[in-house]
């Protein structure tokens, strides 16, 4: 009887339990989603305050007004068109490109070695490489600059920036050496067994198997190039034909007299580029991020 | 008997060993090999670390500005820095400031933004980019564009906060707000973060959810005995590289305060340092504006050596706890 007593009960109990289920499960899709919708738009109004201010007239970026009104284009026009503005971009490209082509041709080899080779003093090698890489480009900035000025007379130019990258790049090299690690040992020794030498082997094998890691550590160098700030500073801030990017924007604001329209214009046109070749590239980046931090 | 007899047996192997001349010439090769392969980074190891750090050690014990040749006067410089240079302490209790609170926020979002990521059914790769791409910036720029965000006359930041009829804080502009604000421009680039913490994420095995769902474990339980020891190397990871980076914190503060007082700065010019009231100065700082501003050039490069000594103490410790994801295997 007991029975018969409880059944028409538990569909009901059970319907009942599944809708209040339901019902939080919906709660928490809405919960969820709105908190990203509003995460979202918090991490891009930045961009979208910054593009709107950079396309007000003069008058208007004095007052507190947030949209545009009319939407002064010519602002981007301007700012392209300041005295300085195309050397700035012309330095920054020759950095960018000429430093992230010498760092990965010099830092190859380096890689290959201490990822390969048996010798004494690789574990002190790996520990001197890891322990450069955490050292701030202040600690020795005293007696290089001194160098390059009294002895080869090259501030004012790029070359102080330049020159010490064809002596590879401590974070490159490491990056490089983690990336071949994974590469499996049978490649190596099946191209020594057909005759390969070192240099051959590295060149045939291991280059075209890491491609995608040297695209990502390539693409790390560009940016570190690209927004590179102290270097600049200290050696190219007497000539303003060798500013890039980074070091002129900073001087823009306060140097032009300018309001902040014509500035965030400026900001913009910095920013632009490397958020375009994200969206070309964004897989390489998010990969190269994800290996440097986690896999090795 | 046994031991006479093994003796030789041992010896001449040995000493045919070291002197077959194909293995002494293979070795040689070998040696060569290695050096030719290394020598981009022995070469810039010694020329841009070893002499320059010799010679900033030297120059810490002289007086010298860059053009009267340096005259040695002893532990003075160390004495001027640490007793009597106002803004030693100052920036060295900034930066602690920084890498306590920076560190801190950077690892709450970025987890957390990874976590809602990971949750998110749809639109969660757009999400991913839009929380990724600030981290792209450049420093100078994303700066600039907060010191206008923020700035107290005509930033949108204050003017909303005004039309909600909140208080609208000096930010750049004022001592107490400045870190904070720094703090903020920091988390909005924390997309870097958010993908490791993201892929670390999505590594965590389902089954052990669906087990400790089972058992009868909330959303906070689960996080707690699954996510988290899950998470834990990585965790430590991010903890120690972002001391290291904020140890070298630099650019955005520098910009910050120049760009908020209206100084140009640059070589040889005197500026106010870490404006304002040098809440923003930090120890790399030191080094520009002693070295470079003041040509006061030993004091310099005592603190130098103090970023120096500091940095190489977090890098052992990274070395030591985090051998696991730096070395791959065996350091």
């Amino acid at each position: 009887m007991t029975t018969t007593a409880l059944q028409p009960d538990a569909p009901e109990t059970s319907h009942e339990l599944r809708d209040t289920y339901h019902r939080r499960r919906i709660l928490e899709w809405i919960a969820l989603h709105s908190l990203g919708v509003a995460l979202g738009l918090l991490f891009v109004l930045p961009f979208v305050f910054v593009v709107l201010e950079s396309l007000m007239t003069d008058q208007q970026s004095l007052t507190r007004d947030l949209w545009p009104q009319p939407f002064a284009w010519r602002n981007l026009v301007d700012v392209w068109n300041t005295p300085g503005f195309s050397t700035w971009w012309r330095n920054t490209i020759v950095y960018a490109v000429s430093g992230t082509v010498l760092t990965l041709l010099s830092s190859i080899p380096v890689a290959y070695a201490l990822a390969y080779f048996r010798f004494r003093g690789r574990n002190v090698a790996m520990m001197a490489v890891i322990a450069t890489m955490m050292l701030p480009p202040q600690v020795s900035i005293v007696p290089l600059y001194l160098v390059w000025a009294q002895t080869f007379h090259l501030t004012g130019t790029l070359w102080p920036l330049i020159i010490p990258l064809v002596f590879g790049d401590a974070f490159t090299i490491f990056l490089l050496r983690q990336f071949m690690l994974t590469v499996p040992l049978a490649y190596l020794e099946a191209a020594k067994i057909d005759g390969c030498g070192d240099f051959r082997t590295m060149l045939r094998v291991v280059i075209p198997m890491i491609r995608p890691a040297i695209a990502a550590v390539g693409l790390f160098q560009f940016f570190y190039c690209w927004n590179d700030y102290f270097g600049p500073q200290i050696y190219a801030s007497e000539n303003p034909g060798a500013w890039t990017l980074s070091y002129g924007l900073q001087s823009f604001k306060s140097a032009h007299h300018t309001d902040w329209n014509l500035t965030m214009a400026a900001t913009v046109l910095v920013m632009a580029p490397v958020i375009i070749m994200f969206f070309f590239a964004q897989k390489a980046f998010i990969e190269g991020v994800t290996l440097t931090g986690v896999k090795g | 008997m046994t031991q006479s007899a093994t003796r030789p047996a041992t010896r001449p192997v040995r000493r045919r060993r070291q002197t077959n001349p194909g293995q002494r010439r293979l070795r040689r090769r070998e040696w060569l090999r290695n050096l030719a392969f290394l020598s981009p980074w022995l070469l810039g190891t010694g020329l841009f670390f070893l002499y320059p750090l010799a010679v900033t050690v030297w120059l810490s014990f002289t007086r010298y500005d860059g053009i009267v040749a340096p005259v040695w006067n002893g532990l003075d410089n160390w004495r001027y820095v640490f007793v009597q240079y106002p803004f030693f302490w100052q920036s060295l209790r900034n930066t602690l400031w920084f890498v306590v609170v920076i560190v801190t926020m950077r690892i709450i979002f970025g987890l957390g933004l990874g976590m809602l990521v990971v949750h998110i059914k749809r639109g969660s790769n757009l999400l991913r980019t839009l929380f990724y791409a600030p981290f792209l910036a450049p420093p100078v720029a994303a700066t600039l564009a907060f010191v206008f965000l923020l700035n107290p006359g005509t930033g949108p930041v204050n003017t909303i906060l005004g039309h909600l009829g909140l208080p609208e804080p000096g930010w750049f502009n004022d001592p107490h707000w400045s870190k904070p604000a720094l703090t903020m421009l920091a988390v909005w680039g924390v997309g870097d973060l958010m993908v490791i913490f993201l892929a670390a994420l999505l590594d965590v095995p389902k089954e052990l959810y669906e087990a400790a769902s089972l058992d009868g474990a909330g959303a906070v339980n689960r996080f707690r005995f699954v996510t988290l020891p899950h998470l834990r190397p990585i965790l430590l990871f991010a903890a120690i590289t972002g001391v290291i980076a904020l140890m070298q914190y630099y650019t955005e503060p520098l910009v910050a305060g120049q760009v908020a007082s209206g100084q140009i700065g640059g070589s040889g010019q005197q500026t106010e340092p870490g404006y304002p009231d040098g809440s923003t100065l930090t120890l790399p700082q030191l080094v520009y504006n002693l070295g470079f501003q003041r040509f006061d050039i030993g004091a310099a490069c005592v603190i130098s050596l103090v970023l120096f000594v500091l940095s190489m103490v977090f890098a052992a410790f990274l070395m030591r706890r985090g051998s696991g994801f730096l070395a791959g295997e065996e350091l």
